[in-house]
Parts: C-alpha cells; structure tokens; sequence
C-alpha cells in the first residue's frame, strides 16, 4: 500500500493494486459501537479527533442499526431512500444503455455511491442549497424532480432546461435549489461557502450541502472553502467524497494526509468520516452538521468514505487501471443491498417486494425514457432552436451578440 | 477618484441591503488605496469586510452570494493578483446564467485597480483587461475619471451581469498627463465635479473627450489623459474618444469619428499582440474601410513583462502617441 520502498529520488504514490493484480481490502475493523456521537451544539473542534480518523457507521455486518450515531428516522422513512436508491440505479443503467446505442453523447452512473446524495439530502431542510457534482444526481428524486425532465437534459432534447447547452449529468434544478452542476471540479466547493454567507446575512434558516471528489479535493477551491469556512463559519456542510478514484489516479495520490477528514481538523472545523455505503450513517452525520450549522456554529467537513464502483464515465475503462474485481471486494458492500438487508431483517421489508419494487421502477423508468424521446434523441432530434447560443449570456443581449446572432440565422440557423 | 469610488460605494450600501463589499484590506483598514475608507464603520462590518488573502476564494464566495440574491462588490486589490480567481471568473461566474438555462445568475462586481505610472513594477503594473473581454459572459469596465468612476460603478453594480471594473490607479489621486515629474491632483477638473447622490454612466457608452476632424484617438483608463498630452503635441485636431466601457462596447461613437476622420490611432498600456486595441482595429477596418485615409495604428505597451525603474520607456507616452497622429497624417 506505500510506496516507501519505491526508488525512484521522487516518491510518486501508486494505487494499491494494479490490473493484473487481486485487490484485497482489510475487512472493516470499524463497527457502529466505535464512536460517540457529541452533543453538536456544545462539540468543539478537536472533539472529533477520533471521528476524523475512525469511521462513523450505523449498519453493522451483521445489517442491524445500532449504535450512539443511529438516527431518528423510521422504517418508512428508509423505504423511502431505499426507493430513491433503486430508482437512481436503475435510471443509471438505462442512461447507460441509452448512451452504448448512440442516444447519449456522455453519461457518468453513481453506481455504488446511491446512498450519497439521497441520504444526505434527506437529512435536509427543503429550504436547504444543494451545490451537487455529477456525481450526486440522486439529490433531485428527493427534491420531486420529474424523470422525464432529467432525461430530456441528459438528451439536450427540446426540452432541456438547460438548452443543450451542457454535457449530460450537468444537471440545474432551481425548483429544488439543485444548483447547476458545472464541469471544473472543485469550483463549488468555495462557492457553497458563498451561497450559506448569503443566507446567514439574510438571516434565514437555510444550510448549503457541498460535495467535492477526493481527486478535486487537491484544487485550490477546496482549501479556499475550508478557510473561509473556518474564518466566517457560515451554515454550510462540506463533504469529500472519497470513492478512491478520480478516473485513473488513486486517492493516494490526490492527499498525503492520513485521512480526507482529518485535513479539515488544521481549519479549526469539525471533522467526521463516515462509511459512504450506509445509509443510515450519512442520514446521521448529515443531520448532525444540519443541526450544528443551523444554531451558528458553522461549518462540518465530512469524508464519505465509498467506492466507485463504475467507470468514471461513459468514456472511461477502468480495467485499464485497476483489478475489474476492485469493487466486488470493497468491505463496504454496496449500499442499496445492506439498506435492502436491514429493512428485510427488522421485517420491514422482503425479497419479493424489492423484486417489484425493481420491477415497477424499472416500468417507470421505461416510461419516462419513452416520453422524453418523444421531444428529441441525440441522433434524430430536434435539438434547441441554435437562438439558445445567443439567450441568457448576458441578462439581455448585447449589440455585438445580435449581430452575430443575426448573422448565424442569415447563413441558415434555425 | 478615490472618492468618486467610496461615494459610488458608499450610496449603493444606503440604498440597497444586498449590497455587501468586501476584499483584501478593505474594511477596517478602508483599502491600500482608500477607496472603501469609512464604509465598515458606517456600515458594519458585516456590510463591509475584510477577507483572507485568496482571490480564488473570494470570486468563488462573491458567485455563492450573487447566486443567492446578493449584489456583492468585491475587490481584488491589484489587477495583477486577479489569476487565482481567473477559473471562477472565466468559467463559472461569467457562465452561470448561461450553462443552467437561466435559472440561476450571479450579479457581482468586481472592482480591481489596474495599470502602470506607479512604480510598481511587473505585479502592480498590468493592465489584464483583454483577459477578460475574451469572455462571454461578463461585461467590462474601465473608468478614466472621477466622475466615470463613481458612475460605472454604479451602474455595474446596478446591472444584472457580472462586471469587471478596472479602475486605473495612477489615476486615483489625479490625472496623469504622461510626464512622471508632473503630479497634477483632480482640482478643477472638470471630470472631477462628482455629486454625492446616486448617479450612473451607461455601460456601453463611450465618452467623446475632446472633438477634433483630423484623426480618431481612442484610449480607455490612464491613456485617455496620456493621449490628450499626445494630441497637445501632435499639433493635430483629434476626437479623443474615452471608450469607457470594453463589453461591451460603444461601436458606433467610434464609427462615426473614424467616418468623420478618416484616421484612427488606438492607445492603451496592455501587451500589443491580442491586445483589446487589435478588436478596435478590427472593427474599424470592417466598418470604416472606404473611409480610411491612413492605416489603424496602435500605440501599446510593449509584448514584455512591465518594467519596474523603466517605466516610463514602457509604457505609450504623449510622444509615441503624437508620432503616431503624426503619422496616420501624413500618410
């Protein structure tokens, strides 16, 4: 796993294991039982030394909750995640399919990172700012985005709301306060900090949530959010999302910290490491940060520790870089299953109703699909009017954009 | 100038609780240049603040606050230091109304003092503005005078757009004629009658400075006074054009002159290659070609990094600029 034997005068990291190789993590040596959970409105910083190193976790091997962190949510209320999951995965693999017969320029999957977004999120406000990467779609199923809207997207059909103007996944979702997710990685992570600046001026209960990879925690951006969130402790909850990949480079190489989580520890910021493929984990950590950032204290920097268990994206092999049976030995397991075993062993839950809730997604999701090809596919169209690359450039449109607009629409624009 | 600014500031803070000014230096200090003198201490410091050093960061919390119903002004305490926050200027601040189809914008202001004549060498000289007219999104201001100062600030922060305002520094205390002995002050000029209440100067606007038939000279920031000196000596009657805003810009004030006078000569302290005088050039060829008597000459700064002690061998004096008029007449 280190590299202090390499001999070359520079130590360069490598990952762990190579292709060719068999990859073999240690198993958990964490359990739910490890970690208090602080009082977060009295926890101080250095309080959690130990949550920065461990790993906070709820669902345990054996798929029982239990432990200080276990949250207040019902059984009901995780159907409820446990739907959003399956529905993300499912729709995924549909955009996938979509993307392999030329109906998608592009698309990036969560696949083994569902519980991410759709967790946290659920631990929110509806007031609260969502300030996504791509890698955090889930976040709109449970702010009630319509499918058919994110597939017309994804498409850059007619009916776009971004008007075909960005790569797929590149989602905007004002209705709920989804921010537009944006290509360079890391940008947002500085300008969440902004965003809850905003609100605590305003005076209003509003927290933002942030997500940065841990390959773009490397960026500028990261530090700037960490340092301004230490100094004007503005309602915001920063998360790193290390899933050990940033496409080919290994985490190891993004942080020569011990943990993602521990870095937060130098800006005077509460630090949590929680296991990305629990469920109810991410619920508690993230409602912890809530509560925190709602009574003033500021910022909590967290690293969901999970693993990307699909390529980076739609034009990424990852068996280039690392053991194709990576992500089948990642003691983490795969975060839709343990939600689906717990709620199956508290007898919440069975086999046959995961099988049509499968099912029934699956018809929902085909629908959706059907309905959203009906404004347009990639290689028939209709694609926006071309007048969207002059619109909302600016807040009206400048004489030198008219005129190169009219220029367009002379030599045969649409 | 200096006034202008804090006025300009100072008028927007009273009427409009959105607006928020912060930066490197400017809340209890009131600036290096004391453009935000006594603003914290009327306004709070939680109107008027200070921030840690890092541009990056503060373009990336001006794009949070805009997006959420602010009106931040932040500065950027020299044009030179601008870069770490060039990624969040050129590809999210200037493109975010674009890339979510409308659903969220972000209406900052940045102000930056910007420009040479201070002895500040290679990073307190520069004057970056075509870094910025290259990108869609963003308007781009770059006052001259008091009175333009405070009145495009004003209406950048005013405008639903981000806006870039480069205010030249060797300016703030007064105009600069060229002549580094000479160290005139704003008294009794005319640009320097600055009422304390609100008022704007359109984005898009040029301003014609002086009116002459023989030659166009357009000039923006510090030049527009270099470039008076320069038409002084050149003996020649010009219309001195102060284009004022960048982007975008007031093409036809300039058409009409270079109609009018069939010879155009563009100054400004930037690099020459890609310099914003070659868009000028551009324009003036494509729409005033039949009426050309005299090819478009530029008068730049030099394609070299700024000079510390040499200065003024740098940067376009009232000489180069008079041969250049010279020139475009006799050819």
């Amino acid at each position: 796993m280190n590299n202090d034997g390499c001999e070359t005068p520079i130590r360069v990291p490598s990952a762990p294991f190579r292709p060719g190789e068999s990859a073999s993590f240690e198993e958990w040596s964490y359990s739910p039982s490890d970690l208090m959970k602080p009082d977060p409105l009295s926890c101080e910083p250095k309080d959690t030394i130990p949550h920065s190193t461990g790993l906070i976790r709820v669902l345990g091997d054996d798929d029982s909750r239990s432990g200080d962190w276990d949250p207040d949510i019902s059984d009901s209320d995780l159907l409820i995640g446990l739907e959003h999951m399956v529905r993300l995965r499912i729709f995924d693999d549909r955009m996938m399919k979509m993307q392999r017969t030329g109906k998608l320029s592009f698309y990036m999957r969560s696949l083994g990172e569902e519980a991410v977004a759709i967790a946290q999120t659920m631990a929110l406000e509806d007031q609260d700012w969502i300030f996504p990467t791509y890698r955090q779609p889930g976040a709109q199923f449970v702010r009630g985005r319509d499918m058919v809207s994110m597939i017309c997207h994804c498409i850059g059909n007619v009916e776009d709301n971004v008007k075909g103007r960005q790569m797929p996944v590149h989602y905007t979702y004002r209705e709920g306060r989804y921010i537009s997710v944006s290509s360079p990685v890391g940008t947002q992570f500085s300008q969440a900090v902004g965003v809850a600046m905003a609100s605590a001026y305003k005076g209003l209960d509003e927290v933002t949530i942030t997500w940065i990879g841990d390959g773009a925690s490397a960026e500028g951006d990261y530090h700037y959010a960490l340092n301004f969130a230490s100094v004007f402790r503005p309602p915001v909850i920063l998360n790193v999302v290390n899933n050990q990949w940033a496409i080919s480079t290994h985490a190891n190489l993004a942080s020569g910290s011990s943990t993602f989580a521990d870095r937060g520890l130098a800006y005077d910021v509460p630090c949590l490491r929680v296991d990305g493929n629990d469920f109810l984990a991410l619920y508690s950590v993230t409602d912890w940060a809530r509560k925190r950032a709602s009574a003033g204290l500021g910022a909590t920097h967290i690293e969901v520790l999970t693993y990307r268990a699909g390529a980076h994206s739609s034009s990424d092999d990852p068996t280039r870089y690392r053991p194709s049976d990576e992500p089948d030995v990642w003691p983490g397991g795969d975060p839709i299953h343990r939600l689906r075993d717990h709620l199956i062993s508290v007898g919440a839950w069975t086999e046959e109703k995961h099988k049509d809730l499968e099912d029934r997604i699956d018809s929902e999701v085909m629908a959706a699909y059907k309905e959203a090809v009906k404004f347009g596919d990639l290689a028939q169209g209709p694609y926006p009017s071309s007048d969207t690359i002059f619109t909302e450039v600016y807040s009206d449109v400048p004489w030198h954009l008219q005129e190169q607009w009219d220029e367009m629409n002379r030599l045969g624009g649409d | 100038m200096v006034q202008a600014v804090n006025s300009a500031l100072d008028n927007m803070l009273s009427m409009d609780e959105d607006v928020l000014v912060f930066g490197e230096d400017v809340g209890y200090f009131g600036g290096v240049f004391r453009t935000t003198d006594g603003l914290q201490e009327k306004h709070g410091a939680h109107r008027v603040f200070d921030t840690p050093l890092s541009e990056g960061g503060i373009a990336a919390i001006a794009f949070g606050m805009g997006l959420n119903g602010l009106k931040p002004v932040c500065e950027i305490q020299f044009a030179d230091y601008i870069f770490p926050a060039y990624d969040q200027i050129v590809n999210e601040i200037a493109k975010l109304r674009h890339r979510s189809g409308g659903e969220f914008w972000t209406p900052i202001t940045i102000r930056t003092p910007a420009g040479g004549g201070i002895r500040g060498g290679h990073h307190h000289s520069q004057s970056p503005e075509s870094q910025f007219t290259h990108t869609p999104g963003l308007k781009v201001v770059y006052s001259s005078t008091p009175y333009n100062a405070k009145g495009l600030l004003i209406s950048a922060i005013e405008s639903e757009d981000p806006v870039i305002v480069f205010e030249p520094k060797r300016c703030y205390r007064g105009p600069f004629y060229g002549d580094p002995h000479k160290v005139p002050t704003w008294s009794g000029h005319a640009e320097a009658e600055v009422p304390d209440v609100h008022y704007t100067v359109p984005i898009g606007e040029a301003r014609l400075v002086t009116e002459g038939n023989d030659c166009t000279v357009i000039a923006w920031g510090t030049m527009v006074h270099v470039c008076e000196e320069g038409i002084r000596q050149s003996g020649a009657s010009c219309d001195l054009i102060d284009l004022q805003s960048l982007i975008p810009w007031d093409r036809e004030a300039v058409v009409r002159s270079v109609k009018k006078t069939g010879r155009c000569v563009i100054v400004h302290e930037a690099p020459k290659t890609s310099g914003y005088g070659a868009e000028m050039a551009a324009s003036v060829q494509e729409r005033c070609f039949w009426s050309l008597e005299a090819p478009v000459t530029r008068v730049t700064g030099w394609d070299t990094p700024f000079p510390h002690t040499t200065e003024w061998d740098y940067m376009p004096s009232p000489q180069r600029i008079a041969e250049a008029i010279r020139g475009t007449l006799e050819g």
